[in-house]
């Protein structure tokens, strides 16, 4: 699996209120969640992603409340990744359930600015910024983790018949 | 090494005889809940993979608390599908108006929560329960929807750090100022990944609802769960509401990661200054005057009858700033029902205030007090992100029942 866009890079202690405000969780719609994304931090945000293009913050990305429709929401925009210096445990998770990939990675978080152009080799968990002629080593996904992205969430990995 | 209380009880639930921390494991669970908000996500995922039955209709809590009386539409629509879930489901435990309350405050009060049990929650603040000694963390929907078919969650099992209590709270100190200076100290992200564990002679202080303020906000230090050794207050908390066996787990010292050590007898008054619940000041700290537009009172941190209480002492034959809006909400129909028996509702209203039945309303900036630009408003909620009580370029400022009561008194933040 690789993920190959441009980067939107933000800050530390992101959290999932400003990443999808309550004001619009009276709908579970992902489409209706995506317009919303990023709007209280990035009005531009949901203007200036292309489908496939990576998401990159420092510490702590995703604090806050478990609601799931934040990472619903970054999915359904069409980012193809985000990747952090950490990650808050709830949307870490969340992520994973809903196949949303996610890497943990220092240098990435640190390194990386807005608008390079990344690509990620997923399998062997590298990152290279091809704008500055870099790569950077994430852990890749344990296979209990990578059994859940590949069968598209939680949920359709213990379905019956899966 | 030996084992945290947390990694006890996984132990336990995994049927395994040993865990270490940073294993992924499968854990029984003892209960599977989520609201207003989460449920219908859940329900959605659980209706399209084509589920036909819960693992046990007993253990799956549903309460429809966060935007109740339904704000809205969309929001009556979201109730309306929990609603035909829980029927068609026969759920035990599903809390509509009329006999809700904010569900961290709701399901110790009903005894739905106790010690040892392994609980997942598609709430953040589900960390909660262990102040009775449960381990019982936030998830998501969709980890609520595979806890309801199957009983059971994948974990990652977590290092620990200790808090080491000592001495006793000063007069007018309460369980708020404890865990906002402890999210002060080791900040946002301290304890993330880690079980936050207290335990140590200052226990004896803290009653229940110091203990549910504490546990509750684990997670705005990043925690995967709080959790609080059982003495005797637990015992005869639970003994009144819980009528199944339960089991108190004991943690091996040799357990953590790192002992922190808090002397309650030196804590001040504190608040969270915007935008994150680390940017703590005592009281002692401010140095200027900061008015303020509205005080909450309530939320599952500070909802509860102690908190009422408080805030009750220092209103009683007061009146409220002008131009300070205060809204009250106690967090259950029964909290709600002893202030009116105890005349606290009264003091709130010749106060100037107004009191709401439960809901989390405001505290996530859903309805019954949003906030205007710029303005300023001191909670006892949990979080004071941008944006999460109003427009974003409102302020709020996390505080006790007792500084929230003397502040809107004031018109100002105060201590007195």
């Amino acid at each position: 699996m690789k993920a190959h866009g441009t980067a939107h890079k933000y800050g530390d202690n992101i959290d999932t209120d400003v990443i999808i405000p309550a004001r619009y969780l009276n709908t579970s719609d992902e489409v209706k969640l995506a317009s919303h994304c990023m709007c209280d931090i990035d009005e531009t945000f949901i203007h200036k992603i292309k489908p496939g293009d990576i998401l990159v913050a420092k510490d702590n990305f995703g604090c806050g409340s478990s609601r799931e429709h934040a990472p619903i929401a970054i999915k359904a925009c069409g980012i193809s990744c985000v990747i952090a210096k950490s990650f808050a445990r709830i949307f870490y998770r969340n992520a994973i359930n809903i196949a949303l990939p996610i890497l943990e990675c220092e240098a990435a978080g640190e390194r990386i600015e807005d608008q390079d152009e990344i690509e990620i080799d997923f399998d062997r968990g590298i990152i290279h910024n091809l704008t500055k002629q870099e790569s950077y080593q994430a852990q890749p996904f344990p296979a209990f983790m990578k059994h859940i992205m590949e069968k598209g969430g939680l949920l359709k990995a213990i379905a019956k018949g899966e | 090494m030996g084992m945290s209380m947390t990694q006890k009880i996984l132990v336990d639930h995994a049927g395994l005889s040993e865990v270490y921390a940073g294993q992924l494991i499968d854990a029984k669970l003892d209960l599977v809940l989520g609201n207003d908000i989460t449920s219908p996500v859940a329900i959605k995922e659980f209706e399209k993979h084509q589920f036909s039955k819960v693992f046990d209709p007993e253990k799956i809590a549903m309460v429809m608390d966060h935007f109740v009386p339904n704000k809205d539409i969309k929001a009556a629509q979201q109730c309306k599908t929990c609603r035909s879930f829980a029927r068609r489901f026969h759920l035990t435990h599903y809390y509509d108006v009329g006999d809700m309350g904010i569900e961290h405050a709701l399901l110790p009060e009903k005894g739905i929560v106790a010690a040892g049990e392994c609980i997942i929650g598609a709430d953040s603040h589900t960390c909660t329960y262990g102040a009775l000694g449960a381990f019982s963390t936030g998830v998501g929907s969709s980890d609520m929807a595979a806890g309801m078919a199957s009983g059971t969650c994948w974990f990652k099992v977590p290092a620990a750090i200790r808090f080491e209590l000592i001495n006793s709270l000063p007069e007018g100190v309460s369980g708020k100022d404890v865990i906002l200076h402890i999210i002060g100290q080791i900040g946002v992200d301290g304890a993330l990944y880690r079980s936050m564990e207290f335990g140590g002679s200052g226990l004896s202080s803290l009653n229940m609802d110091d203990r549910l303020t504490i546990a509750n906000m684990a997670i705005e230090a990043g925690a995967k769960n709080g959790i609080f050794e059982v003495d005797e207050i637990t015992i005869s908390y639970m003994q009144e509401r819980v009528k199944r066996p339960y089991r108190i787990y004991h943690p091996d010292m040799d357990a953590y990661e790192q002992i922190i050590t808090i002397d309650l007898s030196q804590l001040r008054p504190t608040i969270a200054f915007p935008h994150l619940p680390e940017n703590t000041k005592t009281i002692d700290e401010i140095d200027e005057r900061i008015c303020i537009d509205q005080v909450v009172i309530g939320s599952c941190t500070n909802g509860r009858l102690s908190d009422m209480r408080i805030a009750a002492m220092i209103l009683k034959d007061k009146h409220v700033a002008d131009d300070v809006r205060v809204i009250i909400i106690p967090a259950t129909q029964s909290i709600y029902k002893e202030c009116i028996r105890l005349g606290y509702i009264d003091i709130f209203l010749d106060a100037g205030c107004v009191v709401s039945t439960p809901t989390c309303g405001p505290c996530l900036g859903g309805y019954m007090g949003i906030l205007a630009e710029h303005e300023r408003c001191v909670a006892t909620t949990n979080r004071n992100f941008i944006g999460r009580m109003g427009h974003v370029s409102s302020e709020i400022y996390l505080a006790s029942p007792a500084i929230a009561a003397y502040s809107a008194i004031a018109g100002y933040i105060c201590g007195k």
